[in-house]
């Protein structure tokens, strides 16, 4: 592989470019596919992935125009009124060589469900053709990129809770905790139902919120009782529900977007 | 207690409230979990098995014309009386026309959630027909006159001391709440009614159209007692509960067990073929089947959501639901609950009355991943949402709210300049807003004054 992005002095980066070296020709491009609460409220969890992309030597594009791709109003019951989003997503998106996202349910909204849309059907083979290419962060990172080690130290415990459309419907399950433990003096601890739902549900949590607020509340025992310092997770939809309850009640945990982690973890 | 579908935000406000029901469910579905998995982990080809069984009611299903007829055939070859009711009303008067003509006082029944679909027990009371539940949960439940609150732990929602509370006060006994105890108390009560019992109502798990036989699975053998004691056995069978032969019992009676409570078989299989021609003279001198349909030939109609048929009651939706476990089965507000319960109440009851039921979800896909028979029930909710909203029952602010973003959500500019604002907005209020609606334990996330597209963009010029 061509080392210009990796190249470094001391031992820690030798390492990096070792690590990254195995995996892959990485003369890629990524298409960043931002979903809303990227966009808006987490940013930071955002850049911190092309962060890492880049530490990767990953090309990265950001497609213009993309807005969202009409999850909440599809998990609510209205499909027709989004047929319009997905046809210009697909639009936007088919032709990329590979198009990536922070969030487990937003690739799910595209690769599974847009299938339950009734799209133009002369958009259909690019769907086929966009559902073959788009990927979750850490999917894209394990799977395709062949990256199971970025080469980072974050010396402190975490924990790691396994969002539900992204290990169910994506059957990504093993791929960000083999991100975390690679990591160097981590303390990964492995939460007690770990795959349980945080109780978030988009527009789930606004209609029955005592019902997600109790569900949220059994989530954060389990993160509690860990005795992780950060609670870990792919989607920053759960991320915000479970922090905003951690907060709110002065639990001692935080939590974390892996891509902040692993982007973290190669700052020291 | 009559439960109203429609009520079912205010019933999950009660059960949230509710700190022994909460710890009971919990209780109870934590075990019930725990003792799957450990069954689950020492059948290697439990996949496999999940879909072979789907597959074999797949076949069922969309064959489901064709299996019915040889079903009765068989079954009027083999002597049992079969009787086919549209719909609530007529399965009552048909259950009702044969109680008058044996001249029927006293009724045993094994449980049915089928017939408590059709409010069975309700009315043969105004009837002037003495009805009792024999199995134990189900039992408990009747003293409490409520339905069950689970598809196979019909009295999950309760602790043992509730119990021996109810006992108490409902039989006259002295308190206690050792389980042994109370169940000693509830088989002495039972076996009196038992024999003095005329008629034997009983629901399927199988219907076998190839021969033309009913299977009943229990743990209790009341369901034994139930159907072979009085002399008249009715069983109450919604029409997708057919197998196709006995080749493919085997599969259910491993997969119904270990999803349902965790054991490797039920207790007892019982399997009725006739009337009894016993030399004593003793048991049923006469069979019937009534085959229910009640909405399931509409359900039939959808070729996706007609995979909500291929329900075996087990129950492992329910124990492994976050939801569930939050709120038990009764704040669903109808027989069936769980996820299960929330794809079949917009089917039965229409989307106006079900309004509410698919909604009642995160979505998390537990369900599915626990279903032995694969329904993919997170993927029918989300259907049915659609179903909700397509039929107009869905909030008319939220329809337009949904049209205003999505006009925004096709172009870009405009979308670009709608969400700039909270952005700016908090750069002067700091805090995350408010938001009464979402909860008073949590707190939302705040907004970037910039967004992700223009840091991207400003880093990548800061690079060049």
């Amino acid at each position: 592989m061509h080392s210009k992005h990796l190249s470094g002095g001391d031992c820690q980066q030798q390492a990096n470019l070792f690590t990254s070296d195995k995996t892959k020709e990485l003369s890629m491009k990524v298409a960043l596919f931002i979903p809303c609460l990227s966009e808006h409220l987490y940013p930071e969890s955002a850049l911190s992935m092309v962060k890492v992309l880049q530490h990767l030597g990953i090309e990265m594009e950001y497609v213009e125009n993309q807005t969202c791709c009409g999850q909440p109003a599809f998990n609510s019951g209205y499909h027709k009124e989004i047929i319009p989003l997905a046809e210009r997503f697909i639009e936007m998106f088919h032709d990329k060589e590979y198009v990536v996202a922070p969030s487990g349910s937003c690739v799910t909204m595209v690769r599974k469900f847009y299938y339950n849309l009734d799209i133009r059907d002369s958009l259909k083979p690019a769907l086929d053709e966009l559902t073959g290419k788009i990927f979750e962060f850490t999917e894209f990172l394990v799977d395709v990129a062949k990256v199971e080690d970025v080469g980072g130290t974050f010396p402190h415990r975490v924990t790691y809770h396994q969002s539900c459309h992204l290990s169910r419907e994506l059957g990504v399950k093993d791929q960000p905790r083999k991100l975390i433990k690679a990591i160097r003096d981590i303390d990964y601890v492995e939460m007690e139902q770990a795959d349980l739902c945080c109780g978030f549900g988009g527009t789930f949590s606004y209609k029955f919120s005592e019902l997600s607020t109790s569900m949220v509340a059994r989530k954060c025992q389990f993160i509690e009782k860990s005795g992780a310092e950060f609670c870990v997770g792919a989607d920053s939809s759960c991320l915000m529900n479970i922090e905003g309850y951690l907060r709110k009640n002065n639990m001692r945990a935080r939590t974390m977007h892996i891509a902040d982690l692993l982007a973290k973890s190669l700052e020291s | 207690m009559e439960l109203v579908a429609s009520k079912t935000k205010a019933y999950i406000k009660e059960a949230l409230q509710d700190e022994n029901l909460r710890h009971a469910v919990d209780k109870a579905t934590q075990t019930a979990l725990k003792k799957r998995a450990d069954k689950v982990e020492q059948i290697p080809y439990w996949e496999e098995l999940r879909h072979k069984a789907h597959a074999v009611k797949k076949e069922v299903i969309e064959h489901l014309d064709t299996y019915l007829i040889q079903f009765e055939e068989q079954c009027q070859k083999n002597g049992i009386i079969v009787h086919w009711a549209a719909d609530t009303n007529e399965a009552q008067q048909i259950i009702f026309g044969l109680a008058k003509k044996n001249n029927v006082k006293t009724v045993v029944k094994s449980k049915s959630l089928t017939t408590e679909e059709i409010h069975l027990n309700k009315f043969l009371e105004q009837k002037n027909i003495e009805v009792l539940e024999t199995d134990l949960g189900e039992y408990i439940v009747q003293l409490l006159d409520q339905i069950p609150s689970h598809l196979t732990a019909p009295a999950l929602h309760l602790t043992r001391q509730d119990v021996g509370r109810i006992f108490e006060e409902k039989l006259g006994v002295e308190y206690t709440e050792e389980p042994t105890e109370l169940l000693t108390i509830a088989r002495e009560k039972l076996r009196e009614i038992f024999l003095a019992a005329d008629m034997g109502i009983s629901g399927v798990n199988f219907g076998i159209a190839e021969s033309g036989s009913l299977v009943v699975v229990e743990n209790e053998a009341n369901a034994r007692l139930t159907i072979g004691l009085p002399k008249i056995h009715v069983a109450v069978m919604g029409i997708e509960k057919l197998i196709p032969s006995f080749r493919e019992l085997p599969h259910f009676l491993k997969l119904l067990p270990v999803s349902a409570t965790g054991q490797k078989q039920t207790v007892y299989v019982n399997i009725v073929s006739s009337a009894l021609r016993s030399m004593t003279g003793e048991g049923p001198q006469e069979v019937h089947v009534v085959l229910l349909d009640n909405g399931r030939s509409k359900i039939l109609a959808d070729p996706q959501l007609r995979e909500t048929l291929f329900c075996i009651r087990c129950g492992a939706c329910l124990n492994t639901c976050p939801v569930y476990q939050q709120i038990g089965g009764h704040a669903y507000g109808w027989v069936y609950m769980g996820p299960i319960g929330a794809t079949l109440i917009p089917q039965y009851l229409g989307e106006m009355e079900g309004r509410y039921a698919p909604f009642v979800s995160s979505l998390c896909g537990a369900c599915f991943h626990a279903c032995p028979v694969r329904i993919n029930l997170p993927h029918h909710l989300l259907k049915l949402r659609n179903k909700v909203v397509e039929s107009g029952h869905s909030l008319k602010a939220e329809k337009i709210g949904i049209k205003i973003w999505a006009f925004l959500a096709k172009r870009p500019l405009l979308y670009r300049f709608a969400t700039w604002f909270p952005g700016k907005l908090q750069m002067i209020y700091r805090k995350p807003f408010p938001a009464p609606g979402y909860s008073k334990e949590r707190e939302l996330g705040t907004f970037d004054s910039k967004g992700f597209r223009k840091r991207f963009l400003e880093m990548q010029k800061s690079k060049k």
